[in-house]
């Protein structure tokens, strides 16, 4: 036994452990069912006492962490439905299938809870570009999420993408998935009712993605990594789609006592969860799962990731009903087995026990590790790096074309055209915006929603790194009109048994719970991905956001598109000489020192509450957050969005005893900033409502020709900015 | 008058289009894909996604259920159907248009919004709008390359069968603004009898203001037109 426990990636504690909540030796079904359970990619050992402190209430919250999704009251009776999960370990052995069964697996988180999928993002983080095998995942990752998503019908509305080397071994996959419920369709992965019949739907179960929870994302990468080939799931959207459908019909007609969809950890997963929640068991017989290898033992039946798949418990006066549905739709049901009071999970094949053991073992009582975190050593260093050295560069004009056409920067039109973010006819506002917008048919409401995570400030400093991963989610969410309300979060972090990554993982959790704390944005769900390292080296830590708002009326959204001529152009917030971490330190002088700029979420919360208002009141004409690349980028995507150029006067520098260069101020990405544009005789209106909340209101010129002119310093073609900034992706990926 | 709405296993635009019906006015029904009989129908609408996940070849499985054959006999009778986008290559590989599709020339996805000139007004489908009339209409597929022989061009034009091709702004057709190198930047198309048309653009999603564009307004506005007259 201590090979195989070991194999199947269990401790020798862990071990004891079961022997010990058995009472003897477990069998080999029911180890590996232990295994995958138990992992850290199902149990979050390491995370669970540190995700507690995260807050996870609040009035508009039905349901938080616990349930497969979370979900939030937006009035009218109607619920949203969100989470986001990732999908990294796979996407770096096979990234086609990697990032596809991702988003298959995140609608069914979704529509498992009884809401019709209507939206997904993908944030998404890559190695250089100039590297072929990044070019290579980067290329079949978007196929994969698109050939997925496309195909089921649920448009991809935004996300984003970052290049930097520390993620070349590990990219990191995340997807995130909104879905809109009738309240009272709701409907819980619970299993109750001694004796309701458990019915599996869906695709036949294979071989495929055995393991995939414990050998592939509760490891690190090593020499080895493409024997793990085989634990790569492959999906099938069709089939999805047909799920989704079915389920919903099912739901609707108010059929169902409790469904689950089957992910990580297969059926085990499902079974004990559900039971777990209502306090019963299960009796399953292997047998009568549909197969589509032969020979399958019970175990591989157990544990398989086969893709596609649902766990529904019906009672059997429904049964009939249910089954007919399911055909309609073309889908296998089968009744696997029945549910029982023992709170036993108790596994047949062909009327044969083969394993037994208590439901709530599996799902609850694996051990909860402590990490010792511990900073290292690098970061003094890296964060005292002098910023003053750098010398403005002599162009530029040449400076800024370089930023803006920088993998980071550049138009990602190339990735987004690529996902039908139209169907479903509810897109208000389309990818390459601060958010994506998706309007409620029959209501004037909209739902917002945005991720959000800058890896490299998260490196050089993860507590105000992950507050400021928030603060730009809900800046996000403002400026198209949103008021935030939730958030879900996909913590992706090195291996947390080495101390300088636990570290990096307890700051960012204290950063996100105190932000999350302040502007009122509970975490109702998420996922946590550790091991994210290849030989040795792990990832930027990236506690990757994903935020929904709501916009009460959808005429009173906002975009970032300069659409008049001579309306004035105007800076909310205040500029600091915070170059650390920026792009432009990182583009122009190949640095990534400093330490990122502060976020004050005071100040924060007064400049998101003056834009907001100002929206509402129908003041001004456009919003946009500056984030990475300061003033330049922000004002310069304005322009491009709108085909307007912008005349500015001289840039407001040292007046307030800041003293900074003009690259330092364009390219400054301190917080708390927004960039608007408003009709002159607004500006009064919009300085009364900045004045009562202390909010600096800076005119910096008006829109008008078809240049970026700013007084002396830049004197650049519009569209000769766009061309470059729209083809830059594309040749990146072709060169 | 009525709408009807095809499901396939896999459509996704279904209730788009059924949705785009009722903003325009009108009844619509769904049309289940077992259904015989459509008789009841002014116009039938294929509706795009990916009908039996796109196995084999796109559309490929859905000419052979039993709906099909029922509108194959419709529209023997002139009952009109619009197939848009995934309709518009089942009613190809059904024969109810002649030609075929091929993957897109950039070999991937496409979703963006295109320009559409008018070439022949006089359709069931595009009565109320002006030829030479530019559409700006979105697109969103993998294989929307159109492709005819020879012999089946020649006849498209010979009949006027040619609809909508893609332009620019100003309604040039040019090889730099066909978005997936369909023959002479084909968009759309008619059966010889005029009341079967096949488009790979999505009027659907261009009803409302909100959304980019109210130009799709115009092709079901004809259709209603010619469903009424």
């Amino acid at each position: 036994m201590a090979e195989v426990y070991e194999e199947l990636g269990l401790t020798e504690d862990e071990f004891e452990k079961i022997k010990k909540i058995l009472k003897r030796e477990p069998n080999f079904l029911e180890l590996a069912m232990y295994s995958v359970m138990w992992s850290e990619h199902c149990a979050y050992k390491y995370s669970k006492p540190l995700l507690k402190t995260l807050p996870t209430e609040g009035p508009s919250i039905l349901q938080g962490p616990g349930e497969n999704a979370g979900v939030v009251d937006i009035g009218d009776g109607l619920a949203l439905v969100f989470k986001m999960e990732s999908h990294n370990h796979p996407s770096a052995i096979e990234p086609y299938q990697g990032a596809a069964t991702g988003v298959g697996g995140i609608l069914r988180d979704i529509f498992t809870m009884g809401a019709r999928p209507v939206a997904l993002l993908d944030p998404l983080r890559f190695g250089s570009l100039k590297k072929p095998r990044v070019k290579y995942l980067f290329e079949e990752v978007i196929a994969g999420i698109a050939g997925y998503g496309n195909c089921c019908g649920i448009p991809t509305i935004g996300g984003d993408v970052y290049f930097e080397d520390a993620y070349e071994g590990n990219p990191l996959v995340n997807v995130m998935c909104i879905g809109i419920a009738e309240q009272e369709n709701l409907i819980k992965g619970s299993a109750e009712g001694d004796g309701n019949i458990v019915l599996l739907m869906g695709s036949k179960t294979g071989r495929d993605g055995i393991g995939g929870v414990s050998v592939l994302a509760s490891r690190e990468f090593d020499e080895g990594a493409e024997e793990k080939r085989p634990s790569v799931q492959v999906g099938d959207p069709f089939t999805e789609k047909l799920l989704i459908e079915a389920c919903l019909e099912l739901l609707s007609k108010d059929l169902l006592v409790g469904l689950q969809d089957l992910g990580g950890a297969g059926l085990t997963c499902a079974t004990c969860e559900t039971s777990s929640r209502s306090g019963t068991g299960m009796d399953v017989d292997v047998a009568k799962i549909l197969r589509r290898e032969e020979k399958m033992q019970p175990f591989e039946t157990m544990i398989s990731e086969s893709q596609e798949r649902m766990l529904a418990v019906v009672s059997p006066e429904y049964l009939e009903e249910t089954l007919e549905i399911c055909s309609k739709w073309g889908l296998d049901a089968t009744q696997i087995g029945k549910v029982n009071t023992t709170g036993t999970l108790s596994i047949y094949e062909n009327g044969e026990l083969v394993g037994k053991m208590p439901a709530r073992s599996l799902a609850d009582d694996a051990p909860v590790y402590f990490g010792k975190g511990e900073r290292p050593d690098y970061l003094d260093k890296i964060q005292n790096t002098d910023l003053s050295q750098p010398e403005e560069p002599n162009n530029i004009a040449d400076a800024v074309m370089q930023v803006i056409s920088s993998p980071n920067i550049c138009s990602r039109q190339w990735v987004y055209q690529q996902y039908d973010h139209m169907v479903q006819t509810s897109t208000a506002v389309f990818p390459g915006s601060d958010a994506g917008v998706i309007r409620i048919k029959g209501t004037k409401k909209a739902i917002a929603a945005t991720t959000d995570c800058n890896g490299r400030y998260c490196y050089l400093d993860p507590y105000m790194g992950a507050k400021i991963a928030i603060a730009e989610a809900a800046r996000n969410l403002i400026c198209s009109g949103a008021k935030p309300l939730a958030v879900t979060d996909c913590l992706n972090f090195g291996n947390p048994e080495k101390s300088y990554c636990f570290w990096q993982f307890e700051q960012a959790v204290k950063g996100l719970s105190e932000a999350c704390e302040f502007f009122q944005t509970p975490v109702v769900g998420g996922n946590v991905s550790f091991y994210n390292e290849s030989f040795g080296e792990a990832i930027y830590p990236t506690p990757m956001v994903g935020m929904v708002g709501l916009i009460e009326d959808i005429e009173q959204s906002c975009t970032p598109v300069f659409k008049e001529d001579d309306a004035l152009i105007v800076l909310l917030g205040q500029t600091y000489p915070e170059i650390g971490g920026s792009e432009y330190l990182k583009v122009i002088f190949d640095m990534v020192a400093g330490k990122p700029p502060y976020l004050d979420m005071e100040k924060e919360k007064n400049v998101q509450s003056c834009c907001l208002q100002a929206i509402q009141n129908n003041l001004i004409l456009s919003a946009h957050d500056c984030s990475e690349g300061g003033i330049a980028v922000a004002l310069i995507e304005c322009c491009i969005m709108g085909n307007k150029g912008a005349i500015l006067d001289e840039p407001p520098i040292g007046s307030e005893g800041q003293e900074m260069d003009f690259c330092q101020w364009f390219f400054s990405e301190s917080q708390s900033r927004v960039i608007i544009s408003i009709k002159k005789e607004n500006l009064s209106k919009l300085k009364e409502i900045a004045g009562g909340l202390q909010v600096p209101v800076t005119v910096l010129g008006q829109i008008g020709g078809n240049k970026v002119q700013i007084n002396g310093k830049i004197d650049m073609a519009v569209e000769e900015i766009a061309n470059n900034w729209q083809g830059a992706l594309e040749c990146a990926i072709k060169s | 008058m009525k709408f009807g709405v095809v499901i396939f296993p896999g459509s996704n635009c279904d209730q788009d289009c059924y949705y785009a019906a009722e903003l325009m006015g009108e009844k619509v029904d769904y049309i289940w894909h077992t259904t015989t009989n459509v008789e009841s129908y002014d116009c039938i609408i294929l509706p795009g996604g990916f009908s039996y996940g796109d196995y084999l070849r796109t559309g490929a499985i859905a000419r052979f259920s039993p709906v099909m054959q029922a509108i194959k006999n419709y529209s023997q009778n002139g009952g009109l159907v619009i197939g848009i986008c995934n309709g518009f290559q089942i009613l190809l590989e059904a024969g109810l248009l002649p030609g075929a599709m091929l993957k897109n020339k950039g070999l991937k996805f496409i979703c963006r919004y295109v320009n559409l000139r008018v070439e022949n007004d006089q359709t069931a489908f595009t009565n109320v709008i002006s030829r030479g009339s530019v559409l700006s209409i979105p697109i969103a597929h993998n294989e929307g390359n159109y492709f005819a022989d020879e012999a089946t061009l020649a006849s498209l034009k010979k009949n006027n069968q040619i609809v909508l091709k893609y332009c620019n702004e100003s309604g040039n057709v040019k090889d730099t603004v066909n978005p997936n190198g369909a023959l002479e930047n084909i968009a759309g198309i008619v059966n010889k009898d005029g009341n079967v048309f096949g488009l790979m653009p999505h009027p659907e999603r261009a009803i409302e203001e909100l959304l980019g564009s109210t130009d799709g307004r115009k092709i079901f506005e004809s259709i209603i037109e010619s469903a009424k007259g």
